[in-house]
């Protein structure tokens, strides 16, 4: 796959540099994908796309300089690095030549490319989903199922010399089910998604439909969710949303630079029990927040932020790497040609520990069991996090026992993490989009079954 | 970035006339071409220096074609007769896959209202080092305040927008419009003491945002909550600011759409007519003010902006409809097809909210409420709210009302209700409205509720 010859690279990256900077780069994205929906009974919004585009970056001291250009004609490409290098002040930059081209073999297979594979079976697809999720129960309301595929083909080119390339295809299945029984409504949704191609999903539309429905009927019994401290048993899979926003946002370099994270200068602490690891691994096979390597050019890899309890790492993209004098851990992300790199994390999660599931929930006499959420927030200058839990149980007696609705878990990062008192080895991870500085980049979430000794939740029981 | 300033809206109605063109060649019945180009500048700050500098902006053509009534959508940054070409092919292609919609099509009302003033002719008048400055001045004001310990993050940006939309039923028209917009995060306090605050401002040009305000903003906000904990539970009258309610109203907003309601997805099913909320509440859809931030000519699939009463005196009015939807129910557009972009195929929604402001200023309301908890961010919002039943439990952060007055900072504080009844304790809809990019574009004023369940340790 070449978008873009090293000859053209190399000029570009020279009249980026030609009043100055530190550091010049290209990066080329060719990006294009299919989606449609099945909603109400009906498969609608089928949709391709597809872009293409650069964008020249200079970093001149602590400044960064940018510009991007749509489509990658030569005179295009030379015209938006004159005009980010008029942006920066005087002086000259040298560029090392380009080396060729590191290529690893990618950790992530594709086996059926989707751009090969029938729109008319990935709207079968859709279709099987609403099928099964209606027949699970006649309480079945309303389904909504969607199919996206995207390939991105990027190559990333600087003025140390750096030539790199990846080709990332990702496939995603996802269901949202309504339930309904006199008056009361519930949702649940489950998905399915990864760094792979349609082998993924082209088998999971019945268990991907089946397990939403369950979700959206179970809550039809649910009971309002208590108020006050109490421990919780958070869920596998994405249940380590918590930790993406909780602590991972809070390693983040630029946050950390800026003193706007509680985790600042606290590398070498103890936060946690020694049982509790947890990692960034971009590199995970064929997982959702997996790449090649990073929009910077780095390869990906796993890196350890907590290892025995003991904060260990941050998360970096070069600037950032650049001013700590660290090395890039590969996190330099980006949502397209047209945003700016910043550290973001790939694939998060606990490592897998000693206990089961069971054990973590009999240890519980008065908890909650929270086994997905809804999404979450976080502030991470002080740590501060909301998450709203889309399925969860009360802990009675040691025993999984009602559902209930309508519960917040309300926190703070450094605390949970130190109240960590338990973790099993059902190692999930699971698929979220998330937000940062308006972009949005796929991320992967995981962990096994957490226990959490006491944390706040924020209820609608009288 | 390629000479876009000089370039008309007029300009890229061709560019959509070859699109809608190809597609009838390809085979459809019906095609329209929606096509942008913009260009902006994107400043962030930090510590008295230039963090970045960015020209922002891009350009694409999204094209929704009819075969047999069933619709396919495709998009693409490839302007030329070739790109549009591959595009038409595309959507051609994606419509075969769709199921036969009888309600689909384009709109049989179009038209194009009189907006004054969308874009400001000032903006291009300022030079990146003007936007430089006033972004830096925004982190002076913050940082200026006496117990602001530091300000995290003050961006700049503006956008200059050129839409155009043409469509095989001879429509073709197109606008351009400005934006500018700053904010800035401050941080108050050290250690477990410390939180934050945002300052925000927005208009049509950089001459309308006032530095001064907006760093102070983000101070004020952050000071306001330096030291904050967690208070015990409770059940109070709850004030929301300015902020706290536009989000509120985003997602009211979003459910009062009737895509939503016909799909079953809104608790505003079937209550047209009914009382859903307090008599002191308006709320409408202002899709032509002047000052509105999605304020446009058109929506998004050429039907004239109006105005539309959403709910009178806590009566619920209509719904918002596409073309599309009204249809399905036997109405008219309320031109409420939205895009987000050429990215994606136009959906229901509200252009501005705008929600009717009230007599009080906030310190009145804060007067009133007597005992209570003035609310001034919610997080969670989002995964907080059953979209269906309007059930929700958000995190919050605030002021605890004791005595009529502002008392101590409170964190880590949910507050659970339904959004129904939400809007049937609304007491008081105070004087000091804002317009407020939080849940899409909305102008709000804060909010007495009555009693709330307020819980904490």
């Amino acid at each position: 796959m070449t978008l873009l010859e090293g000859d053209l690279a190399a000029s570009v990256i020279e009249r980026a540099l030609r009043r100055g900077g530190d550091f010049a780069e290209l990066y080329v994205e060719d990006r294009s994908g299919f989606s449609v929906s099945m909603d109400d009974g009906r498969v609608e919004r089928p949709q391709l796309g597809h872009e293409r585009g650069a964008a020249v970056r200079v970093v001149s001291g602590e400044a960064t300089h940018f510009g991007h250009v749509d489509g990658l004609a030569e005179e295009d490409l030379l015209r938006v690095a004159d005009s980010v290098a008029g942006a920066v002040g005087a002086g000259e930059g040298r560029a090392r030549p380009l080396r060729p081209a590191a290529r690893g073999a990618s950790p992530h297979a594709v086996e059926r490319a989707p751009g090969g594979v029938d729109s008319a079976l990935k709207a079968d697809l859709v279709r099987v989903c609403d099928e099964r999720a209606r027949s699970a129960s006649s309480e079945v309301a309303q389904v909504r199922a969607g199919y996206a595929d995207a390939r991105r083909q990027v190559q990333v080119f600087n003025s140390e010399g750096r030539s790199a390339g990846d080709d990332r295809t990702r496939v995603r299945l996802g269901v949202q089910v309504v339930a309904r029984r006199n008056g009361t409504v519930e949702t649940g949704a489950e998905t399915r998604g990864g760094h792979a191609g349609f082998e993924l999903v082209e088998s999971a539309a019945e268990e991907v439909a089946v397990s939403a429905a369950r979700k959206a009927l179970t809550m039809l019994d649910a009971v309002d969710a208590p108020s006050g401290r109490m421990p919780v048993v958070v869920g596998n899979g994405f249940g380590g949303v918590l930790l993406h926003e909780a602590v991972g946002h809070g390693l983040e370099a630029d946050a950390v630079q800026k003193r706007a994270s509680v985790y600042a200068g606290r590398i070498g602490d103890r936060l946690a029990q020694p049982f509790v690891t947890a990692y960034d691994d971009g590199r995970r096979a064929g997982e959702w927040g997996s790449d090649g390597i990073d929009d910077e050019g780095t390869s990906t890899q796993r890196t350890a932020i907590v290892e025995e309890g003991q904060l260990v790492s941050y998360l970096y993209d070069l600037v950032r790497a650049r001013k700590a004098g660290a090395e890039s851990t590969g996190n330099g992300r980006r949502e397209s040609f047209r945003h700016l790199p910043v550290p973001r994390m790939t694939n998060t999660y606990f490592a897998p520990g000693e206990a089961t599931p069971e054990e973590l929930i009999a240890g519980t006499e008065h908890g909650l069991y929270a086994v997905s959420f809804g999404g979450g927030q976080v502030e991470p200058a002080t740590g501060d996090f909301v998450f709203g839990v889309s399925e969860g149980y009360l802990i009675e007696g040691g025993k999984v026992t009602r559902p209930v609705r309508g519960a917040t878990l309300v926190g703070n990062g450094v605390g949970a993490l130190g109240a960590i008192d338990g973790v099993a080895g059902d190692l999930e991870i699971a698929t979220g989009f998330c937000g940062k500085a308006g972009q949005q980049v796929p991320a992967g979430v995981g962990q096994p079954h957490v226990r959490i000794r006491a944390l706040t939740v924020g209820g609608t029981a009288a | 970035m390629s000479g876009l300033g000089a370039a008309g809206s007029a300009e890229l109605e061709p560019v959509g006339a070859r699109a809608v063109e190809a597609a009838l060649g390809a085979g459809a019945d019906e095609a329209e071409a929606w096509v942008e180009r913009s260009h902006g500048t994107d400043v962030r700050v930090y510590d008295g220096e230039v963090e970045s500098l960015a020209e922002a902006g891009g350009r694409g053509l999204g094209l929704r074609v009819f075969v047999a009534q069933r619709p396919g959508y495709a998009y693409g940054t490839d302007l030329s007769d070739a790109g549009a070409a591959a595009l038409a092919r595309s959507a051609v292609e994606a419509a075969a896959v769709a199921d036969v919609d009888e309600h689909a099509g384009l709109p049989d009302e179009v038209g194009a209202a009189d907006v004054d003033g969308l874009h400001s002719p000032e903006l291009a008048s300022w030079s990146a080092e003007r936007k430089i400055e006033l972004a830096l001045a925004i982190e002076r004001a913050a940082r200026s305040r006496e117990g602001v310990s530091q300000v995290e993050d003050t961006v700049y940006a503006d956008r200059d927008e050129r839409s155009a939309i043409v469509s095989s039923s001879g429509l073709s028209a197109s606008f351009a419009a400005t934006a500018a917009w700053a904010y800035a995060s401050a941080f108050a306090g050290e250690g477990a003491d410390l939180m934050t605050g945002i300052g925000l401002g927005l208009g049509r040009s950089p001459a309308a945002l006032d530095p001064e305000a907006i760093g102070g903003e983000a101070a004020g906000r952050a000071l306001a909550l330096a030291g904050a904990r967690q208070p015990a539970g409770r059940r109070c009258p709850v004030v929301l600011d300015a902020f706290v309610a536009a989000s509120f109203l985003g997602i009211i907003g979003g459910m009062l759409s009737a895509d939503a309601v016909q799909r079953g997805r809104s608790l505003f099913a079937g209550r047209e007519g009914d009382e859903v909320a307090a008599a002191c509440v308006r709320l409408a859809d202002a899709g032509t003010d002047p000052d509105g931030p999605a304020s446009a000519p058109f929506d998004g699939e050429g039907s004239a902006r109006r105005r539309t009463e959403l709910i009178e005196d806590g009566r619920l009015a209509t719904y918002l409809f596409d073309a599309r939807t009204a249809r399905k129910a036997g109405r008219s557009t309320t031109a409420s097809a939205v895009r987000s972009s050429y990215r994606s195929p136009p959906s229901v929604g509200a252009a501005n909210l705008v929600l009717e402001s009230g007599e009080e200023d906030l310190e009145a309301l804060v007067r009133r409420a007597g005992d209570g908890l003035l609310v001034t961010d919610v997080a969670g919002l989002h995964s907080g709210v059953n979209p269906v039943s309007g059930t929700f439990s958000v995190g919050a952060t605030g002021r605890l009302i004791e005595g009529g007055e502002l008392a101590s900072p409170v964190r880590e504080v949910t507050i659970a209700n339904d959004l129904v009844a939400m809007l049937r304790a609304v007491e008081a809809v105070g004087s000091e409205s804002r317009w407020v990019p939080f849940g899409g574009s909305v102008r709000a004023a804060p909010v007495l509720l009555g009693e709330m369940a307020v819980s904490g340790s």
